[in-house]
């Protein structure tokens, strides 16, 4: 069987091996974790032939470096506007590439974009955890952490077409809002604080990583919430502290906690939020329960044409 | 506001309030529906989060939605009995000896009892699994008796190992990652949280009962 060896030369902060995630056990604290951005994962792993949870590198904004040690595969860089380099060729995100023992593989921080997944057509050696190679940031569990001198190995290599893969629009970062559904504990809130999220400017600052992100913006400060009990959380969950501080919770985010939930972001939107960078404007519109699930319908029959 | 309370949450997910406040009843009826659905799944169920007082229900919206979702669960409520199934029951072994007990005499001395007598108070409690939350492992544990009832320290410490049995409040955690925490530490433990075994991940589940047994520091050996 074709094998293929990189050795990671050089990786930037957060930079880790994600899969489709581990859904099922908040209940014992273990989030979803899983890539930032699924929409990239799926689309970089079906570019490549592989199963659209498949395990990938997740890079960050810090880029990362591999070099082939041995054996030759075709990879494929999904997710933001991030510039990948080889050799002389140099392409951007959404593309297919092929890279031999000897080559160096670049992927770092292009135009736009927060995240990207390097997918590769093979199987990705990793030890999985509760049955997914998603690594769990603050654990370190799961296929773990990409840092300079692991060797990824690859089994099955395999060679495919070189080609850029369709970007969706959807998978660019919000040009309008972001959808969200007020609550579920939004009556620790005036009226003032609901209207500020709604018609607020906010930003991400760099209290930035896989848990989630702080933002900066009017204070949202909740009446009344100071030692609620800890309640269940979900990816999107849009959480206030005391001080009136959101933050919206991401990929690794703790199960439970006990700061009141102003508002939660539609699932759909929360891949193309994670590609906002530290510092760029966001603002957040209200939807029903019912226009999110149909959100949700219409993102998962788009994302099933595009598979097709 | 009448209870349950159900709340629609995001595109995926209902909320199930027993109460504002914790007490044995609104746990208890926490835990009665998270057996249920256990047992009877909802269509389209995802998972279930038990916590406090409430419990989210994560569905797949392409083949539900919250009021489908909603009207099953208020069907299932109906005539819920709280506490119907008593939860298994786990022994945990402490070791409080030496530096695995390191808060062991500022415990005793803010308790003002003596070291013994706050391992004794310890190993009294009858404790349950209330809730998991914070890290992968961390079953908050209920039951600390009142006499070793302290706040928090002031700022949390760094590096507090994985196995620490560690005390704030009325409740008790055996640690599962090496991480910074502001709870006393009194004791380690050599059983695992995270079993390691992939047909029973997890040693507790949500509900169940725990007692602790001291054990000397023989049988730390090789424990991390």
């Amino acid at each position: 069987m074709a094998r293929a060896v990189l050795r990671v030369v050089q990786a930037g902060a957060h930079c880790s091996v994600q899969d489709g995630g581990r859904a099922g056990l908040m209940r014992f604290g273990v989030p979803g974790s899983g890539a930032m951005d699924r929409v990239a994962l799926t689309l970089a792993n079906h570019a490549l032939g592989n199963p659209v949870g498949a395990a990938a590198v997740e890079v960050s904004l810090g880029g990362v470096v591999l070099e082939v040690e041995e054996g030759a595969l075709s990879v494929a860089v999904a997710g933001g506007g991030f510039v990948v380099e080889t050799g002389s060729t140099r392409v951007g995100s959404w593309s297919v590439v092929t890279v031999r023992a000897g080559d160096r593989l670049t992927v770092r921080r292009g135009p736009w974009g927060a995240w990207c997944c390097l997918g590769f057509a093979g199987r990705l050696g990793v030890e999985p955890w509760l049955g997914s190679a998603a690594t769990h940031a603050l654990s370190g569990f799961g296929g773990g952490a990409v840092a300079a001198g692991r060797r990824l190995v690859v089994d099955d290599a395999r060679i495919v077409r070189e080609r850029a893969i369709p970007c969706p629009v959807w998978a660019r970062p919000p040009g309008d809002a972001v959808a969200v559904v007020i609550g579920p504990q939004e009556r620790f809130f005036g009226v003032e604080q609901i209207e500020l999220l709604l018609d607020g400017r906010f930003y991400l600052t760099d209290a930035y990583d896989r848990m989630g992100v702080r933002l900066r913006g009017p204070s949202l400060a909740p009446v009344g919430a100071l030692g609620i009990p800890s309640e269940p959380v979900m990816r999107g969950s849009v959480q206030v502290a005391g001080d009136g501080v959101a933050t919206v919770l991401m990929a690794d985010h703790q199960t439970t906690g006990g700061y009141p939930k102003i508002a939660t972001v539609v699932g759909s939107e929360l891949d193309a939020f994670a590609q906002l960078r530290p510092h760029a404007a966001v603002g957040f519109r209200a939807v029903t329960p019912e226009q999110a699930v149909a959100m949700a319908r219409l993102r998962t029959a788009a994302l099933s044409r595009l598979l097709g | 506001m009448e209870f349950p309370r159900l709340t629609s949450v995001a595109d995926r997910g209902v909320l199930v309030e027993f109460g504002d406040t914790v007490t044995d009843a609104v746990h208890g009826a926490v835990l009665a529906l998270d057996r249920v659905l256990r047992d009877n799944p909802v269509p389209g169920q995802m998972e279930v989060v038990p916590a406090m007082v409430n419990l989210l229900v994560v569905f797949d919206p392409v083949v539900t939605d919250h009021a489908a979702v909603g009207d099953t669960l208020l069907a299932r409520m109906h005539g819920l009995q709280a506490n119907a199934v008593a939860g298994a029951e786990h022994e945990v072994l402490v070791c409080y000896d030496g530096a695995f007990g390191r808060d062991l005499a500022a415990v005793a001395q803010a308790a003002g009892m003596s070291e013994d007598a706050v391992i004794a108070a310890h190993l009294a409690g009858d404790y349950a699994v209330f809730m998991y939350g914070f890290a992968p492992g961390y079953a908050y544990l209920t039951g600390v008796p009142e006499a070793i009832h302290l706040p928090r320290k002031a700022a949390p410490v760094r590096g507090v190992a994985a196995g620490s049995v560690i005390i704030a409040g009325g409740q008790c955690l055996v640690t599962t990652l090496t991480m910074p925490t502001g709870w006393w530490v009194i004791g380690r433990s050599p059983t695992r949280v995270l079993t390691g075994d992939a047909a029973r991940p997890f040693l507790f589940d949500v509900g169940d009962r725990v007692r602790f047994r001291r054990v000397g520091p023989d049988a730390m050996t090789g424990a991390a």
